[in-house]
């Protein structure tokens, strides 16, 4: 059996699947956090998949973009986190619903 | 040198001007005296190249002179273009000569001030304003001009703005103007739709051939009505009593000797108009006449003494439209420049008398000033003298060039004439009756008064003024028509009006001495008296003296008719158009918005997963469109 193309998109979309459902039914700030880097990552791996498919290089390089834009994402995203964290001892999202209309 | 001025006669305004920038800036670093010394010298170089630039006139060069400054609004026909001609000789050297004048009196009269140096600054900026409406080739630089004159009088009437009669005074000359340049400016709307253009050059040679009768007549009633404002003729002459409540030299500079005069030029400047126009010449020799009369039987009954003179103003103002009127031009502006004498040193007279008793304006607390201050009163003697029109005193001659014009024209004059010559009487009657009050008699001080005689920059420049006021009148006699003679290029192609000659000429002079003599005669005995604030007049005709007194209420009635139904549209305007209708659209705008928003705010819950769970939604209907119609 080799693994073609196809089976690198079904992992991706099962990866950006779990991604999502996590996103939506978690309600640790942190545990959301890291479903959208799961949710990145999936996409990256279509990335590279389709770009060796198609011999083109910008599939790859489109993925050191992503990266780059999630460390610092990362970085602004835990800085948000711990600040609430430090002030409300916790991490709930629900807790934070002060733009509530 | 004459040529070299008259090639640049910009530099006539542009002293005064600096002088202005200058004082504003650092008036007050400057301080007390030296910033008065500044503003008189500013407007003294003024004279001093007026008359070097009049030189070649009175050698009797004829040539009117237009100097090109530089190009402000071409398509008006607006450049900023200077006139020197002899009328503008003449107004530049009046203004000038009696301003420098009056600057230095004000030294010694604003001594103590604590805004010496502004009000200087506001001095110059009047000579500036001034100096540009009479020196403009354009109207638009002369409406610059004018506008410019009655900020400043605005400004000087309310100098003391503390008091809450100055601030009125000033907000009411300033908006009584605006009536009064509401018709010039639509005046001057005609001219531009008529002739293209506002300049002079244009305009004022041979107006016939674009200008029709009716044109004419529709262009000299708005022009008149700006001027009526202006120089305080009926019916909007109600602000220039209260002007007094200025400091008095700004009362003589502005509203005596030249600001109020402007009137008069302008008329006599586009007399090329009023030519072609006889209703417009009557309707303003009869505002003059009417005006003259009526302001001088306000001032028989008036007890303040620079209101006296007020009135005496506006009825002498009314004298000078009946020259422009009368189409004597000369004879008007001939008493434009006598009145600006005499009249600028009764007020300077009645500043020193005020100065001397401490602040006191009531005539009927003065009397037996004459001893006191000898300079004074010797000069007020000189004017009242010169304003009653006794020969040879300056304003005889210009007085009675103006009444005999008049009665050389025939018809409807005789009955103006009639009218001047009541009035000459009762100029006399009300200047005895003030000088006497004043100066002769026991003394009526309230306790604790110490009249003395003012310092030498006051006095100095009264005994010039009274020089003036003494000889200014031969410039101009029936013998040697000298000013005539000057004047006659500025009125090229205008048919002037003449006194009639030999008999008729002595024998009206003759009647309006003696009418003179009589009011003299008749107020001497009736003031020259123990108790002459009694008021004899008064106690025979109670109601007419009351009325006189207090202006025929003129004030009241125009407060009833015109005043109060403004402040009920202003009221209705503030309080209900602008908050119920104005403000009522805005904030319904406001409510529509919190309304809509309230609908719409249970949509943001706050919780983050269900902004994710839109999100995906979206992404998901999105996927599924884009599939159902087969790709991009």
């Amino acid at each position: 059996m080799t693994v073609t193309a196809g089976w690198y998109f079904t992992l991706a979309f099962v990866l950006f699947g779990i991604g999502s459902i996590g996103l939506l039914i978690r309600r640790n700030a942190l545990v959301m956090f890291m479903c959208i880097e799961l949710m990145l990552n999936a996409v990256n791996l279509t990335f590279i998949a389709a770009g060796r498919e198609l011999h083109d290089l910008t599939g790859q390089l489109s993925v050191f973009f992503v990266l780059v834009v999630a460390a610092a994402e990362v970085v602004v995203g835990l800085a948000i986190i711990v600040a609430v964290f430090r002030t409300r001892r916790t991490a709930s999202v629900d807790e934070l619903h002060e733009l509530k209309g | 040198m004459a040529d070299f001025v008259i090639r640049n006669i910009w530099l006539i305004i542009l002293l005064p001007a600096v002088g202005t920038v200058l004082l504003h800036f650092l008036g007050r670093r400057i301080g007390e005296p030296w910033a008065g010394w500044i503003a008189s010298s500013a407007i003294g170089g003024s004279f001093v190249l007026g008359l070097i630039a009049a030189m070649p006139l009175f050698a009797g060069e004829a040539e009117a002179h237009v100097v090109h400054v530089f190009d402000w609004i071409p398509a008006l026909g607006a450049n900023a273009e200077l006139l020197w001609d002899p009328l503008s000789a003449l107004m530049v050297l009046v203004v000038s000569g009696v301003g420098t004048l009056i600057h230095i009196y004000a030294i010694g009269y604003m001594h103590g001030d604590e805004r010496f140096g502004r009000f200087f600054t506001y001095l110059n900026l009047f000579a500036t304003s001034m100096l540009t409406l009479v020196l403009a080739n354009n109207f638009a630089i002369l409406f610059v001009g004018w506008e410019l004159v009655g900020l400043c009088s605005y400004l000087l009437i309310s100098f003391w703005f503390v008091r809450p009669s100055a601030a009125a005074a000033g907000k009411k000359a300033f908006i009584v103007n605006r009536i009064g340049d509401f018709g010039f400016l639509i005046g001057l709307m005609i001219i531009f739709s008529t002739f293209g253009t506002l300049s002079y050059s244009t305009v004022l040679h041979d107006p016939g051939s674009l200008l029709g009768a009716g044109a004419a007549t529709a262009v000299g009633f708005l022009l008149l009505v700006g001027a009526t404002g202006k120089s305080a003729q009926l019916p909007l002459y109600v602000w220039l009593p209260d002007a007094m409540e200025g400091p008095t030299p700004v009362s003589a500079l502005i509203h005596a000797a030249t600001m109020v005069t402007a009137g008069v030029f302008m008329v006599a400047r586009t007399s090329a108009i009023y030519a072609l126009s006889e209703p417009a010449s009557i309707a303003v020799a009869t505002i003059g006449a009417l005006t003259a009369l009526f302001a001088a039987s306000i001032a028989i009954a008036q007890t303040d003494i620079k209101r006296v003179l007020a009135y005496s103003t506006i009825s002498q103002l009314g004298y000078m439209f009946v020259g422009v009127g009368s189409a004597a031009y000369v004879a008007g502006v001939f008493h434009l420049m006598t009145h600006a004498f005499f009249k600028a040193l009764l007020f300077l007279g009645a500043g020193s008398v005020i100065h001397g008793m401490g602040d006191e304006q009531d005539i009927t607390k003065m009397g037996g000033l004459w001893s006191k201050m000898k300079v004074t009163a010797w000069t007020m003697l000189i004017a009242t003298v010169a304003i009653s029109g006794i020969p040879p005193f300056a304003g005889f001659f210009s007085k009675d060039e103006i009444l005999g014009s008049a009665f050389g024209r025939g018809g409807w004059y005789i009955v103006l004439w009639a009218i001047g010559l009541i009035t000459a009487g009762l100029t006399a009657f009300y200047m005895t009756r003030w000088f006497v009050l004043v100066f002769l008699g026991k003394p009526r001080w309230d306790e604790g008064v110490h009249p003395h005689e003012s310092p030498k920059v006051m006095t100095v420049p009264l005994l010039v003024l009274a020089i003036l006021s003494v000889i200014g009148g031969f410039v101009n006699t029936p013998f040697k028509k000298g000013l005539e003679h000057f004047l006659e290029p500025a009125f090229e192609g205008v048919k002037l009006a003449h006194e009639p000659e030999g008999a008729l000429l002595w024998l009206l002079a003759g009647v309006s001495v003696l009418v003179a003599l009589i009011g003299i005669f008749v107020a001497w005995t009736m003031y020259n008296r123990p108790e002459p604030t009694a008021e004899p007049l008064a106690a025979k005709a109670p109601n007419l003296w009351r009325r006189m007194a207090n202006g025929y209420y003129v004030d009241d009635v125009y407060g009833t008719l015109i005043v109060a139904p403004g402040k009920l549209l202003s009221a209705w305007s503030a309080f209900v158009f602008d908050k119920k209708i104005i403000d009522g659209f805005v904030n319904g705008v406001g409510i529509v918005v919190r309304r809509i928003s309230a609908a719409l705010s249970p949509l943001q819950t706050g919780y983050v997963r269900n902004y994710a769970l839109v999100l995906a939604a979206g992404i998901v209907g999105f996927v599924i469109w884009i599939i159902g119609t087969g790709g991009f």
